[in-house]
C-alpha cells in the first residue's frame, strides 16, 4: 500500500516537471510565432530613424503613429481595401450560396449521373491554378476584362468545389427521411432548402464561408496577373507595389504598418470566430 | 427470387406512377448543379484543353499560334532555368517532413490537455492565417542582413548572420523557414485532431500489455495518424509546388542567380513578362502532370501499406 503511494507520487511529480517542460516548449514555440508579428507592429509605430536602433527597443519610445498617419494619406490603400472588400464579399457570399444548392442536390436529390458528374467536378482539385491560369487570362483579355475586378468575381460565382465536396459530406449525415417526409407534406424544393437544409448545414457554411473569405482576401497571384492600373489593384499587390518603393527608400515603418493594416480584417475575424474556425479545419482535414 | 421480382413490380409501379415527380425532381436537381458545372467547364476544363494546345505552338499570346509539335518540350529539357527552377521547387519541399515532424511534436505536446491549449492552439494559428503576402513582406524586412529581427536574434548569442536573401547558400533554407513557421500550426492543428481522437481504450490496453511510451506511440499513436500524415503530405506537396507569392516579394528577381526562383515563378515570368505564352503553357502542363503523379503515387502507396489495428 505504501510502496504504491510512493510509486504514484512519483509518477506524478516526473509528470509535474514534463509538464513544465512542455510549458516551456510551448511558450518559447509561442513567442517564436508571434514575436515576429509583434516585431512588426513594433518597427510600424517607430519612426524612420529608430528602426536602425541597435539594439532594438521592442516597446518603442516614443511612440510614433506617423507612420500610419501617412499610410492614410495613401490612395492606393484605400483603392486596394475597397477593391478587396468588393472582390471578396462578393466572391463569398453569392459563391457560397450557389455551393449550398449544388451540394444539397449532389447529396440528396435524385438525378442520372450524379456521382459520374460529382467525381468529373472533383477533377478541379487536381488542377493546379499555374496550369489554367494562361487560357483563362486569354479568355479574359479577349472579352476586355483585363484590369477590371470581373476576372477575379465572375469564376468564383460558380460555386467552389471544396466547399460542395465538403458539404456533400456533412449533409451525409442527415437521413433521406427527413426531405421524404417533407416532400409529402408538399414543400418544393426552394423549400426544403430554405427551410430544412439551410438550417442543419449552417455551421458547415460559415466555417466553409469563413475560410474562402480569408482566402479570397489574401489571394495575390490572380490579381497580379489581371490588375495594372493602381486604383484597380487589390490589397495584397497594392501592399507588395508599395513595399517594393518604400524599401528603397528605407520607410521601415510603413511598411510594417501597411503590412499590419492588410492582415489586420482577417486576424480580427479569426480572433472572433477561432472556436468555430479551428473546429472546422480540423474536422476538413480529418474527414478529407 | 419470386420474391424480389414481386417487390421489383411494385417498385416499377411506383415509380411509374411517379414518374412525373420523378422528372421534376431531376430537373430541380440539374439546375442546381448546373452552375458548378458550367464554372468548371468554363473556367477549369477548356482552359486546361487550351492550355495542352497551346504547349505545342510558339505564341505571344496576340498573335496567330503557330503548332511546332515537341519544339516546346525540347526547349524545356535544354532550359537551365527550367531545371533550376524546378530543382528549387523541390529543394523548398525539404520543410515539408520538417514541419509535420514540428508539428506532430507540438500536437503530443497539446494533447495533455494541459490548461492553455485554446490559447496555444490560436497562438500558433495566427500566421496560418496572416496575409502571405503581408507575412513575406515583415520576412524580407527580418532576414535583412543589418537590421533583420533573425540576424539581431543571433546576435544575442553571439552568430553573426547573413544576409539571407542576398546569398545562393541562404536564401532557399530562409524560405523553408518561413514557410514552417506559417504552416506550423495548421498541421499541428490536424494532429492534435487526430490525436485527441485516439479511444482511450487503446492506450489502456496497452498498459496492461506492459508497452512502454514509446511503443504506445509506435504502435498506437502515430498509426492513427497515417491517414492525417497523408493528407497534409498531399496538401503541401499540391501547395508546395506552386509556391509563388512569397518567391516573386522576398526575391523579385527570383535570388541571387535564380537561387530562389520557383518553377511557377518562372511560368508566371515567362507568360507575363516575356510574353511566351506557348512555352509557358508548356511547362505549366508538366506541372500539371507532376502534380497529377505526386497525388496519385501517394495515393498508390497510401493504400497499399493501409494500417488496421487488428
Amino acid at each position: 500500500m505504501a510502496k504504491s503511494k510512493n510509486t504514484q507520487q512519483k509518477v506524478k511529480r516526473q509528470s509535474t516537471g514534463a509538464n513544465i517542460l512542455i510549458y516551456i516548449i510551448l511558450i518559447l514555440g509561442g513567442i517564436i510565432m508571434v514575436g515576429p508579428l509583434i516585431w512588426m507592429i513594433s518597427t510600424s509605430l517607430k519612426d524612420k530613424m529608430g528602426v536602425f536602433q541597435l539594439p532594438p527597443q521592442w516597446i518603442p519610445n516614443p511612440i510614433r503613429w506617423d507612420a500610419y498617419k501617412r499610410l492614410f494619406s495613401l490612395s492606393e490603400m484605400y483603392a486596394g481595401f475597397k477593391n478587396t472588400i468588393i472582390v471578396s464579399f462578393t466572391v463569398t457570399i453569392i459563391g457560397s450560396i450557389t455551393s449550398s444548392v449544388a451540394a444539397f442536390s449532389f447529396a440528396k436529390l435524385r438525378l442520372p449521373f450524379k456521382n459520374t458528374i460529382f467525381l468529373i467536378l472533383l477533377i478541379a482539385l487536381m488542377v493546379p491554378y499555374p496550369a489554367v491560369m494562361i487560357p483563362q487570362f486569354m479568355i479574359f483579355s479577349k472579352i476586355g476584362w483585363v484590369d477590371t475586378l470581373k476576372p477575379l468575381i465572375v469564376p468564383g460565382l460558380f460555386g467552389n468545389i471544396t466547399m460542395i465536396f465538403f458539404l456533400k459530406q456533412y449533409l451525409q449525415s442527415v437521413p433521406d427521411s427527413v426531405i421524404e417526409s417533407a416532400k409529402i407534406d408538399g414543400a418544393g424544393y426552394t423549400k426544403i432548402f430554405t427551410s430544412i437544409i439551410f438550417p442543419l448545414i449552417r455551421p458547415a457554411v460559415a466555417a466553409q464561408f469563413i475560410l474562402w473569405f480569408m482566402g479570397a482576401w489574401n489571394d495575390y497571384l490572380a490579381p497580379l496577373i489581371y490588375l495594372n492600373s493602381p486604383e484597380k489593384q487589390t490589397l495584397q499587390v497594392v501592399i507588395a507595389n508599395l513595399s517594393a518603393t518604400y524599401a528603397t527608400q528605407t520607410d521601415y515603418p510603413l511598411i510594417m504598418a501597411m503590412s499590419f493594416v492588410a492582415l489586420l480584417p482577417v486576424l480580427i475575424i479569426f480572433l472572433i470566430f477561432q472556436k468555430q474556425i479551428i473546429e472546422s479545419i480540423a474536422l476538413s482535414g480529418t474527414k478529407g | 427470387m419470386t420474391e424480389e421480382t414481386v417487390v421489383d413490380k411494385k417498385k416499377k409501379t411506383f415509380f411509374h406512377h411517379d414518374s412525373k415527380l420523378y422528372r421534376d425532381e431531376h430537373r430541380a436537381a440539374l439546375l442546381m448543379i448546373v452552375l458548378p458545372v458550367i464554372g468548371f467547364t468554363v473556367f477549369t476544363l477548356l482552359p486546361l484543353i487550351y492550355s495542352i494546345f497551346a504547349s505545342f505552338t510558339n505564341w505571344n499570346g496576340l498573335g496567330e499560334m503557330t503548332f511546332t509539335g515537341w519544339r516546346n518540350f525540347q526547349l524545356m529539357i535544354k532550359d537551365n532555368y527550367f531545371w533550376q527552377t524546378l530543382g528549387n521547387t523541390f529543394y523548398l519541399m525539404l520543410g515539408i517532413p520538417i514541419g509535420l515532424i514540428l508539428s506532430f511534436l507540438l500536437a503530443s505536446a497539446l494533447s495533455r490537455g494541459l490548461k492553455g491549449t485554446t490559447f496555444f492552439r490560436v497562438i500558433y494559428y495566427i500566421p496560418v492565417i496572416s496575409s502571405l503576402a503581408a507575412i513575406a513582406i515583415m520576412w524580407q524586412w527580418a532576414y535583412n542582413g543589418d537590421y533583420g529581427l533573425v540576424n539581431q536574434v543571433l546576435a544575442l548569442v553571439g552568430i553573426k548572420g547573413p544576409n539571407w536573401l542576398q546569398n545562393v547558400h541562404t536564401v532557399k533554407p530562409a524560405i523553408i523557414a518561413m514557410s514552417v513557421w506559417k504552416g506550423l500550426g495548421y498541421s499541428m492543428l490536424l494532429y492534435l485532431a487526430a490525436i485527441q481522437s485516439v479511444p482511450k481504450s487503446f492506450y489502456e490496453a496497452a498498459d496492461l500489455d506492459g508497452a512502454n511510451a514509446f511503443q504506445k506511440f509506435k504502435n498506437i499513436t502515430w498509426p492513427m495518424c497515417r491517414p492525417v500524415t497523408f493528407f497534409l503530405i498531399i496538401t503541401n506537396v499540391i501547395g508546395g509546388s506552386q509556391i509563388f507569392t512569397e518567391i516573386n516579394i522576398m526575391t523579385p528577381t527570383g535570388g541571387p542567380e535564380y537561387s530562389s526562383a520557383t518553377i511557377v515563378w518562372y511560368i508566371w515570368q515567362k507568360a507575363f513578362k516575356n510574353f511566351q505564352m506557348g512555352y509557358a503553357s508548356a511547362m505549366s502542363m508538366i506541372l500539371g502532370i507532376l502534380i497529377f503523379i505526386i497525388t496519385a503515387l501517394q495515393f498508390y502507396v497510401n493504400r497499399k501499406s493501409d494500417y488496421k489495428l487488428s
